[in-house]
């Protein structure tokens, strides 16, 4: 149906405002003059300034950057493994524990799943830092990965793969040749979504992280605990910022290639 | 060869990353806090062996959960919370799915951009911005107070008020999709049938569009309820003193009174608690899954 | 075509390329191969032909090396191949849906066999050139599978298949996915290929006319036993049950009882009150043995007039006329209620044919028409 009924279109204006003003506002008021947040008091950049200034905040973005590229890095690897052993390996030993436990860090509390790697390092006496919350992070996140991952491999085409036996290749070239690249844009799709994750994480990295590993969603939380501040609103426009453009882009991307896969087909039709 | 170090590899991470440490959590559950690093008691030794450690264990910190009234206190909160955030955002959710799959194709693209942008942002700023519109001098109040709606500012935040509001803001794309999904996939000449038939356009949605996208709504539903039971950023951020979810218990537990094997207790507890919703999910994606076979 | 010279099958000291000895295969209570024996000689076009479920991809399977059997031994060459892994047989296959790399070029779906075999990259390239020359795709190469048709995308998968020169090439139900005119044009070109090559052919399909058209020799199965192997005239002209007259093309089964007559003749009651038959068989029947005459339809004349001197003449009213363009079917409903068909060219226009609906009408054919079967 292409008319939109009017209750439809109040729905869809009225949903996406309230997704959207609360984010627009902290944008706004990034540029607002005056340090009380609520108050405009005239355009300015200069949170800005002070934000790139602030040593602790910038150490903390690059700790977080630096545990985010390792544990989706690491996660993709896992995760896609994992993908593999649920979707192809048919039984073995002890496949429920192995399935339970890739699905239950979806569904589990992050205070939980926190409070017991940070007893689990101190049990083994592994001293906290960034490594600790690499290991935090790229164990919820291959589960992530694995989902992504696996829901591909379930709908892959497997007479390609008999296909690459057929013509000489072993398992491992098999996959290595002609599965991984086809299934590139699944497997990426789960390193972004490892990377969000992990530069997000909050709960999880508190209990894990040291005193020299300070994250950024750490820091934020601290900070913000003590009421609103014009530097986390210009910090928030940052980020904001980032994932529009990221989001933006990969949907351009996909839909040229959408429009370019089409106008091939056409073409070959037609010889 | 390749094939057992395909499985052993994540095999043994999830072992030593997730199982063991609820082993742990479980044992310290059962053990007596300590003032010492770490502060619990007993600690394994190796030396007095398995029968000495066990002999130490009690339920003491289960029992002491029963007799306090903060935690079972906070449970049943959580629970409330819970159940009706999630149903708030049902209904706040499930109008803009129905908009999205009833919109014409050109649209859809975008719109489902629009929905997944909030998604891929950081679920700890988008509380934030609540706290900057709720608060007393908040831009909520200041615009309520410049219409003379209202004399005074209300008193939002932290109250559970606010709380609700967070939750339906931060997890509204988790009910969208699955309920967009279940509609999208639905059969348009099955509400024709159903007009046809005699029904009026209110009785149709009723009787056909809502059972048959049941499954999104479960789904949507399961997604928002398990991880808002145990949440903690927006109790802590939107609510108050009185605002009491088990996440938070858990937190200031472990942070603040340092009382780990309480804590470690709390947890077992909130995942005993977890186990009902999640076989129930589990088992309706199984059935969805064959439904759809 | 093959030339009529070519019958390695019967050949005792031929040694056949492919050799299926007493092999069954089972998916748990399920049976798909039966205890099948089956000789398949080098530069044959041979046809696997039957409904799904018969087994026959299931053969295939296991000459590629995908499934293996749970019984008997299959040989090619010589060697028992059940320990080959499927990338290191001289066996090459093509899909069904083609299963054409996408990422890959058309030119690079073309080398990869090459490439696991660790050629020289001139020995690929000129091997790439000469096969994409073969099936006329040279102006293609750079393409992916997308940006070409589908008759095209079947060039590039037979190319691929051939590229390594194997022993034997398997192809899967390979001009389903073509349209009719398309379909015709690439079973000559299969069999130009095949012929050129000298490459063993094992095709399997449903398609009864595809089998026809290009085969040396056709298996019919059914239930994952072979009902028939033989060139396929010798399926067509004599199949050796019901089963199989009724597969290929279209055919009449008249039920009756055989008393010998003469020397290799036979009389057939088949109706009461109506007139015997006659045939002649090669094969055996006793005094009063259940037997079925299969008569193509080409093969019975129909005409207004009783004929003089016909073996076999039986007198029907027309119930429906089928009209081809080219053939006229005629379904003639006989005293009994069976119905035969009679098919005739239409020589002349339908309009100044002698008979027409509900005509009564006499359908006649000779003694050597039809074959006897037993069962």
């Amino acid at each position: 149906m292409n008319r939109m009924s009017w209750f439809n279109t109040v729905s869809l204006t009225l949903g996406f405002a309230f997704l959207y003003i609360p984010m627009l506002i902290l944008i706004v008021y990034s540029f607002n003059e005056s340090k009380l947040v609520t108050v405009w008091a005239g355009f300015s950049t200069k949170w800005y300034g002070e934000l790139f200034q602030n040593d602790a905040f910038l150490n903390a973005a690059w700790v977080t950057l630096k545990v985010a590229v390792m544990s989706s890095t690491l996660a993709t690897i896992l995760g896609t493994m994992a993908a593999l052993v649920l979707v192809r390996a048919g039984r073995f030993m002890g496949r429920t524990l192995f399935s339970g436990m890739i699905y239950a860090p979806l569904v589990m509390p992050e205070v939980i799943t926190g409070l017991s790697l940070l007893l689990l390092f101190i049990g083994i006496g592994l001293d906290r830092g960034v490594m600790t919350i690499v290991l935090a992070h790229t164990t919820f996140a291959m589960c992530y990965v694995s989902v992504v991952v696996s829901s591909r491999l379930v709908t892959f085409d497997r007479s390609l793969e008999e296909a690459a036996l057929d013509l000489g290749c072993s398992a491992a070239e098999a996959f290595r040749l002609v599965t991984l690249p086809i299934i590139a844009p699944a497997v990426i799709s789960g390193w972004l979504l490892a990377f969000t994750l992990s530069l997000d994480d909050l709960v999880i990295a508190s209990f894990t992280s040291g005193p020299a590993a300070t994250t950024l969603p750490i820091k934020i939380f601290s900070a913000v605990r003590l009421g609103v501040s014009p530097e986390i609103n210009a910090l928030s426009t940052i980020m904001i910022g980032i994932v529009t453009v990221g989001v933006i882009s990969a949907s351009l991307i996909s839909k040229q290639a959408l429009v370019r896969q089409k106008r091939d087909e056409q073409a070959a039709a037609r010889g | 060869m390749r094939r057992f170090l395909l499985i052993a590899i994540p095999y043994a991470w999830l072992l030593v990353l997730f199982l063991v440490p609820f082993v742990i959590v479980l044992k310290i559950s059962l053990s007596d806090a300590a003032i010492a690093r770490p502060p619990y008691f007993p600690q394994f030794d190796w030396a007095e062996g398995v029968m000495a450690f066990v002999r130490e264990l009690d339920f003491e910190n289960f029992i002491f959960l029963t007799q306090d009234d903060l935690y079972w206190k906070a449970y049943l909160s959580s629970l409330r919370i819970a159940t009706t955030a999630t149903l708030l955002t049902l209904v706040a959710g499930y109008p803009i799915a129905y908009a999205m799959a009833r919109a014409p194709e050109e649209w859809r693209p975008t719109l489902m951009m629009l929905v997944i942008l909030p998604f891929w942002t950081s679920f700890l700023i988008r509380v934030y911005a609540w706290m900057g519109i709720l608060s007393n001098e908040g831009y909520l109040n200041q615009i309520l107070l410049w219409t003379g709606i209202i004399n005074e500012p209300l008193t939002i935040l932290n109250t559970n008020t606010a709380v609700y509001i967070g939750i339906v803001y931060t997890y509204l794309p988790f009910m969208i999709l699955p309920v967009y999904s279940a509609l999208d996939r639905m059969d348009g000449s099955l509400i024709e049938a159903a007009e046809d038939l005699g029904c009026s356009r209110a009785q149709a949605f009723w009787l056909v569009t809502i059972p048959l996208s049941r499954p999104g709504i479960i789904a949507g539903c399961f997604l928002v309820f398990i991880p808002v039971l145990g949440e903690f950023v927006i109790p802590s951020l939107l609510g108050g003193s009185g605002t009491l979810m088990i996440g938070k218990v858990l937190w200031e537990e472990f942070f603040s009174n340092r009382d780990w094997p309480v804590a470690s207790a709390v947890a077992v507890v909130l995942l005993l608690i977890l186990v009902v919703p999640i076989v129930l999910f589990q088992r309706n994606q199984q059935k969805q899954a064959e439904a759809e076979k | 075509m093959q030339s009529s010279t070519f019958a390695p099958w019967e050949d005792p000291n031929a040694k056949p390329l492919i050799r299926f000895k007493n092999v069954t295969k089972r998916f748990g209570e399920f049976t798909a191969i039966d205890n099948l024996t089956l000789d398949i000689f080098e530069r044959e076009f041979f046809a696997l032909l039957g409904p799904s479920g018969c087994g026959k991809t299931t053969m295939m399977r296991m000459l590629a090396g995908f499934e293996t059997a749970t019984e008997g031994v299959i040989e090619l060459a010589g060697q028992d191949i059940a320990p080959v892994p499927p990338n290191k047989r001289a066996v090459n296959m093509m899909f069904q849906s083609y299963a054409l790399f996408p990422h890959l070029s058309v030119w690079d779906n073309i080398a990869f066999g090459l490439r696991r075999d660790r050629k020289s990259k001139a020995e690929i390239e000129a091997r790439v050139e000469e096969m994409l020359r073969l099936v006329r795709l040279e102006k293609f190469a750079q393409r992916k599978p997308h940006q070409i048709s589908g008759g095209q995308r079947q060039r590039v998968a037979l190319a691929r298949s051939l590229a390594k020169a194997p022993k034997l090439l398997l192809l899967d139900e390979p001009l389903g996915a073509l349209d009719k005119k398309l379909r015709q044009d690439t079973q000559f070109e299969l069999m130009d290929i095949q012929e050129k090559t000298g490459t063993t052919f094992v095709i399997v399909t449903h398609d009864q006319e595809e089998a026809m058209t290009v085969a040396s020799r056709v298996a019919v199965m059914d239930q994952g036993q072979l009902m028939q192997v033989a060139t396929p005239d010798r399926i067509y002209e004599t199949p050796n049950s019901v089963y199989v007259a009724d597969f290929i093309g279209d055919v009449n089964i008249i039920e009756g009882r055989a008393t010998p007559e003469g020397e290799d003749g036979y009389r057939i009651d088949w109706a009461e009150g109506q007139p015997a038959l006659t045939a002649k068989s090669a094969t055996r029947f006793d005094k009063g043995q259940k037997c079925h005459l299969a008569i193509r339809p080409e093969k019975v004349a129909i005409s207004a007039e009783r004929p003089a001197d016909a073996a076999n003449a039986v007198q029907g009213r027309v119930h429906d006329i089928a009209y081809l363009g080219n053939l006229s079917t005629y379904y003639v409903e006989l005293a009994d209620g069976t119905i035969i068909k009679a098919q005739t060219s239409n020589t002349r226009r339908i309009s100044r044919r002698s008979f027409t609906w509900e005509d009564t009408v006499w359908l006649s054919w000779t003694a050597t028409a039809g074959v006897l079967l037993a069962n």
